[in-house]
């Protein structure tokens, strides 16, 4: 699965083979619960990283339905990847409260910083830009969120210390 | 019944109706885009809307149920121009080239824009990526897609093939196979019916229209036509004709006009598949129960789009496939072996086309087992709309052709094979001869119809009863043959779930992978309705019931085919040009991983 | 253990308080979304080595507690009995508080609330503006219990309406009293809750389903997110009242991805009220049986909408249908399914307990109850605010949010979300409730208010 090379998740110590076992453990799990294809993707996209098509494949026949169906809900949620993401999320948030706080100043910095645009991945593969809509924390507008951290109050010129953080 | 009134008229319906059937019920004909009668309903056009009396919004008729006391208005001037405004958004994101679009004319958003009245079209703005997929039987045009999910109902509920569905989201949606892949690198089908239920060009068959002209202009091409049974009871639609009404003698001359310097008829070879197939099925029969052990249920294989369904769903299952090539590509191999040889033709320079109601066909000529002698049997499919289309370019008038005749020595056919075309039909054909065969006398049936088998339900069963066989077939006496018939691929998973299960009682299988058989195909005229089915359906049964001949063993140009060079049915000549093998293939991809 | 009746509950209730009575100070930090963010864990952890090395651990309790609301000067940190309130702490200041407030009996003044309008430091907490003028209940237990202990929960009443319905009260009877309570949906629209309920109620079928939904989709508003990390119990008792209402025993709470705390502490609330028998068959001794499953979004705005929702839950692509038919007609897997937000689920525990009368004395004629609102923008103090119906929005702002920062002046607020509307200097003293507030051109919606000054370009933010 060349596809899958890439991927740097966190689970890359495991190999593939054990990844479709536990994958294919839990999905026995959820075939009879009606209605959990999108509980079962947030499963598989956790142990593998990202969605490509050939995992696509491996859930539509666990769980008895049409490939393409399964790849209409992953394009459908933006939660869902197809594609590698860098080892880092990086997830601006653009709700009103946030873009009247000055939410599209960072897009622009990160843009200049990580020298990529949004829905991207960075060359040395550390960090993926994404756009979030609200993450629900208007108080402390504007934010980011770095996979599950939120950075609250941000400004523009505090970005590079705060992605010196990752590596 | 539930009373209400539209557009100031006191009516009343049946509860559950609809406010759009209700109305046309009564005479009133709302616009829409996107409802499909009885199969998809879902509201997405929206040019149904109408006024209801309490209701904050108009309210689209499609998916309102009438109400007792309701009021109707459906023709203010508020609806009036929500349409059209709703008809101008449609069009915003529409490439405006009808001109030069395969369904100019014939196309239910332009048709829709000149019924409203729209006289421009305010909005412009950001189009939606298109992109172009061509597969060797469908062309997807996404540009043209107005999202009324027509092909996505089709494909996952009547057909359950589940290939096509949304993909993407918003102003990004795309109807497709997953992750928006090339059709043919997925499990399609290719029975299109998708293409029967598109209203606009997004969805047609690829085109064969160019080679064959190129054919027919190249002096050194022998051009040798042939036409499914399916042809004849609904090419005249596309002239104007009533439903139903058969054409085959203007269809032959039409023919004759374009050029093709012979033209035969795929009946023909109908009865000789009914002759192949026939035996296949007794031979079967025989090991089976002398316990030398055979593969049953056989199912019939004519069908191409059934044949693809198998070798993706039902890898395992090939075995019980009849192993006859589907009759046009019997007739190929004949023209280019047998009738070769009879008048003493090369046939590297012969061109066959089968004039075809089938999208599926076109792929199944590309096959390489449709090949002998490195030549394929078929060199090209023309749907029955294709066809029409190169009869009217051609400037042919065509209602008012002389009838014409088939060319023989493969052109003369018996009723048993006009049915090929019907649901129900090829299984009747073959019990024509087999129960002749096995006992000597007629089939045991009014005007020789297998009534329980005859008509558009999913799937119809019966049982015949071996009485007194001819001494050959001893074996079988007492013997009670399951049958079993269904029409459009969601009745096929039904039915090959019991043989995956080891469940199947049934004997003898016929699979028609369109609803309705060939008369309802994925290359039939559009729109092809329940009604429009059911109308061909009769003019398929009149032009069998015509007919002299009934029973395809009775057919003396196929005596005489065996006489001169096939010498006996499933012999090493038939086995040769008559009969394939399958190959299995992914449940989610073209080929098996 | 399980319980089996009201007593089981009281008795809970007592012990925990008696237990929580033995110590000489509660110390409450906020661990809100908000003060998360702000680094709220790292407070407690000094927090607690702080007072280990006092000896203090044994008489002291240290509570996290769900949102406060005040979220501008997060991390937060309440101490009790005193009510003293410190703001933007850190874990340097904690040691200093601790050594001041705790050892020596003195309140350390100089991290406490301090107003800017007065210039004064009010350590009180029942003194701030923010706070003296809310009126809490659907928050009512955000900030003031831990969120993770179901008897917390239960000491402050909860799961005593649950109680009460199931062995007093008939179906019919918890309808009509939501009825008269004259409560509102919270998630925008504002339809009578009660009546959606009744409508539930009568729907025929062999299966009901009841929903929470929890993917608060209108930018600006986070109140649904606090109530569900803050008091997940209260979601859950709402629940529990409303599949008994309409007779559904089955429901889902669909929590969007953004929400991985929610999710979490959710999902431990189910356990515990499982272990404790309010999950599961024979509810209280009797017949009721009711499930609760988390669905988990996965980031598609339009699944608030409550067709889509389903559509989602049911695993497919949340795209939203025509209604009719209605959700109460033919819902979730095609069966009859009442769909509430959170904030109004939250609403539903106190009214069953105290009544219907009690809970419409707050409000005005038509909208009864209290609203939670999220301020956010250019309003000094941000975070969450509940209030009585019909109060003005300049005081929400002014009196509660305490103005514009940095002496701005205010331009608009917009309510409601991107399809609400926007709220200019001349409507700022009409009263908010369902009815005022869309007569002025906006929607309550979900009570999300961004507020923006002088300098915000309305174009560009459109």
């Amino acid at each position: 699965m060349p596809e899958m090379k890439n991927c740097t998740c966190s689970c890359a110590k495991e190999n593939d083979e054990q990844k479709y076992k536990k994958l294919a453990e839990l999905m026995k799990q959820y075939k009879n619960s009606e209605g959990s294809l999108i509980q079962v993707l947030h499963i598989a996209q956790a142990i593998f990283g990202c969605l490509p098509l050939e995992l696509q494949r491996y859930i539509a026949q666990g769980m008895g339905k049409p490939l393409s169906e399964v790849s209409g809900v992953v394009t459908f949620y933006s939660f869902f990847a197809t594609r590698p993401r860098g080892k880092h999320v990086i997830r601006v948030c653009l709700g009103t409260a946030c873009y009247v706080r000055g939410g599209k100043k960072i897009i622009t910095r990160l843009e200049e910083i990580l020298g990529v645009g949004v829905g991207e991945t960075t060359k040395d593969g550390l960090f993926t830009f994404e756009v979030a809509r609200c993450i629900g924390a208007c108080g402390l507008a504007p934010v980011i969120m770095i996979d599950d951290m939120v950075y609250k109050q941000v400004k523009p010129e505090k970005l590079e210390n705060i992605l010196a953080q990752y590596n | 019944m539930v009373n209400l009134t539209i557009n100031g008229k006191k009516v009343s319906a049946l509860e559950g109706t609809t406010i759009l059937d209700a109305a046309k019920q009564n005479g009133i004909n709302i616009p829409n885009l996107c409802y499909l009668e009885g199969i998809h309903k879902i509201g997405a056009c929206r040019l149904c809307v109408g006024e209801v009396e309490g209701a904050k919004n108009l309210q689209p008729a499609c998916m309102v149920a009438v109400r007792e006391g309701m009021v109707v208005k459906t023709n203010t001037n508020k609806v009036r121009q929500a349409r059209k405004i709703l008809y101008e958004l449609i069009l915003s994101d529409h490439p405006q080239d009808c001109l030069n679009c395969q369904r100019n004319q014939n196309c239910e958003l332009q048709a829709m824009g000149h019924r409203l009245g729209v006289k421009e079209a305010r909005f412009s703005g950001e189009h939606s990526a298109g992109g172009l997929d061509i597969s060797p039987s469908i062309t997807r045009d996404m540009s043209k897609c107005i999202l009324c999910r027509r092909c996505l109902t089709v494909c996952n509920e009547i057909q359950q093939v589940g290939v096509l569905s949304a993909q993407r989201r918003g102003f990004k949606t795309v109807i497709g196979p997953a992750m928006s892949l090339p059709l043919n690198t997925v499990s399609c089908t290719y029975c299109g019916q998708c293409t029967l239920v598109c209203p606009v060009g997004a969805l047609n068959e690829t085109d064969a229209i160019q080679d064959v002209w190129q054919a027919l202009n190249d002096p050194n091409k022998r051009t040798i036509v042939q036409t499914a049974p399916a042809i004849r009871a609904a090419i005249g639609e596309e002239f104007g004709l009533e439903p139903g009404t058969l054409v085959t003698g203007k269809l032959v001359t039409a023919l004759r006009e374009l050029g093709f310097d012979e033209v035969f008829d795929t009946n023909f070879a109908a009865d000789l598949t009914i002759i192949e197939e026939g035996t296949e099925l007794l031979t079967r029969l025989t090991k089976a129960l002398t316990g030398e052990g055979a593969t049953l249920p056989m199912i019939t294989s004519c069908s191409p789009g059934w044949i693809k369904y198998v070798e993706h769903f039902y890898p395992q299952e090939l075995d019980h496939l009849s192993t006859c090539k589907s009759p046009h590509t019997m007739l190929g191999a004949l023209a280019k072996s047998y009738y070769a040889q009879k008048i003493s033709f090369d046939p590297r320079n012969m061109y066959v086309v089968s004039v075809m109601p089938c999208t599926a066909k076109k792929f199944e000529i590309s096959r390489p087992e449709m090949q002998n002698d490195n030549l394929p049997n078929v060199d090209a499919v023309l749907t029955t709309r294709e066809l029409a289309r190169m009869i009217k370019e051609a400037g042919i008038d065509f209602c008012n052709l002389e009838d014409g005749k088939f060319d023989n020595p493969l052109g003369l056919s018996s009723g048993a094979a006009d049915i090929f075309g019907v649901t129900g039909g090829v299984m009747e054909a073959a019990l024509r001869t087999v129960y002749e065969t096995v006992t000597g006398r007629e089939l045991p049936f009014a005007n020789l119809h297998i009534t329980p088998i005859k008509g558009l339900e999913q799937i119809k069963t019966a049982e015949i009863l071996i009485e007194n066989p001819l001494e050959d077939y001893k074996f079988l006496d007492g013997i009670t043959i399951k049958i079993a018939v269904t029409n459009g691929l969601a009745g096929a998973k039904i039915l090959l779930d019991q043989v995956a299960k080891g469940e199947s009682p049934y004997h003898f299988i016929e699979v028609m992978a369109c609803p309705g058989g060939c008369i309802g195909g994925g290359g039939q005229p559009r729109p092809t309705s329940y009604e429009i089915r059911q109308k061909r359906m009769n003019a398929i049964y009149k032009e069998d019931e015509g007919k002299i001949l009934r029973k395809s063993h009775e057919n003396e140009y196929i005596k005489q085919l065996y006489a001169e060079y096939l010498k006996e049915p499933n012999g090493h000549k038939s086995h040769e040009l008559l009969h394939t093998h399958y190959t299995p293939r992914g449940k989610y991809n073209e080929l098996m991983r | 253990m399980r319980i089996k009746n009201l007593e089981d509950l009281v008795k809970i209730k007592e012990e925990y308080n008696s237990k929580m009575a033995e110590y000489n100070y509660q110390i409450l930090v906020c661990g809100g979304g908000g003060c998360v963010s702000s680094k709220c864990g790292e407070v407690k952890e000094a927090l607690d080595r702080c007072l280990k090395g006092y000896g203090l651990s044994e008489k002291i309790s240290v509570i996290t507690t769900g949102c406060m609301g005040i979220c501008a000067l997060g991390p937060v940190v309440l101490i009790k009995p005193d009510e003293t309130f410190y703001t933007k702490v850190t874990p340097e200041k904690i040691a200093e508080i601790v050594k001041s407030h705790i050892i020596n009996g003195t309140i350390l003044e100089k991290y406490t609330y301090y107003d800017k309008a007065r210039q004064l430091y009010i350590p009180n907490i029942n003194d701030i503006p923010f706070f003296k003028d809310q009126v809490k209940i659907a928050l009512r237990n955000c900030g003031q219990i831990d969120y993770s202990s179901i008897e917390a929960y239960i000491a402050k009443d909860g799961y005593f309406a649950a109680a009460k319905a199931l062995s007093k009260m008939s179906r019919q009877q918890v309808v009509e009293e939501i009825k008269k309570s004259g409560l509102r949906g919270r998630g925008g629209a504002g339809f009578p809750t009660g009546i959606k309920w009744e409508a539930g109620l009568k729907a025929i079928s062999d299966q009901k389903y009841f929903v929470c939904n929890a993917d608060e989709g209108d930018p600006g508003a986070f109140m649904d997110r606090s109530i569900l990390e803050g008091d997940p119990h209260s979601v859950i008792e709402g629940m529990i009242l409303g599949g008994y209402a309409v007779g559904a025993n089955i429901g889902y709470i669909y929590v969007r991805a953004e929400y991985p705390i929610a999710v979490e502490r959710l999902s431990t609330a189910i356990e515990e009220a499982r272990r404790y028998g309010l999950l599961g068959k024979n509810l209280f001794s009797t017949d009721f049986e009711f499930e609760l499953e988390i669905r988990i979004g996965a980031g598609a705005f339009v699944c608030g909408e409550e067709t889509s929702l389903m559509a989602s839950i049911e695993g497919r692509r949340g795209e939203p249908r025509q209604k009719p038919p209605f959700p109460f007609e033919r819902g979730l897997f095609g069966k009859p399914t009442i769909i509430n937000n959170v904030e109004t689920l939250a609403n539903i525990p106190p009214i069953i307990h105290k009544g219907a009368h009690w809970f419409s004395q707050f409000g005005t004629e038509r909208s009864k109850g209290t609203k939670v609102f999220a301020l956010a923008g250019n309003v000094v103090n941000t975070g969450l605010v509940e209030v009585p119906m019909g109060i003005s929005l300049g005081d929400i702002l002014f009196k509660i949010g305490d103005g514009i920062p940095q002496g701005k002046a205010f331009k608009a607020a917009q309510a409601g979300g991107p399809s609400g509307g926007c709220i200019t200097k001349e409507f700022l003293n009409t009263p908010v409730d369902y009815e005022n507030i869309s007569k002025i051109g906006a929607i309550m919606g979900s009570g999300g208010l961004i507020v923006m000054n002088e300098d915000t370009c309305m174009v560009d933010t459109a």
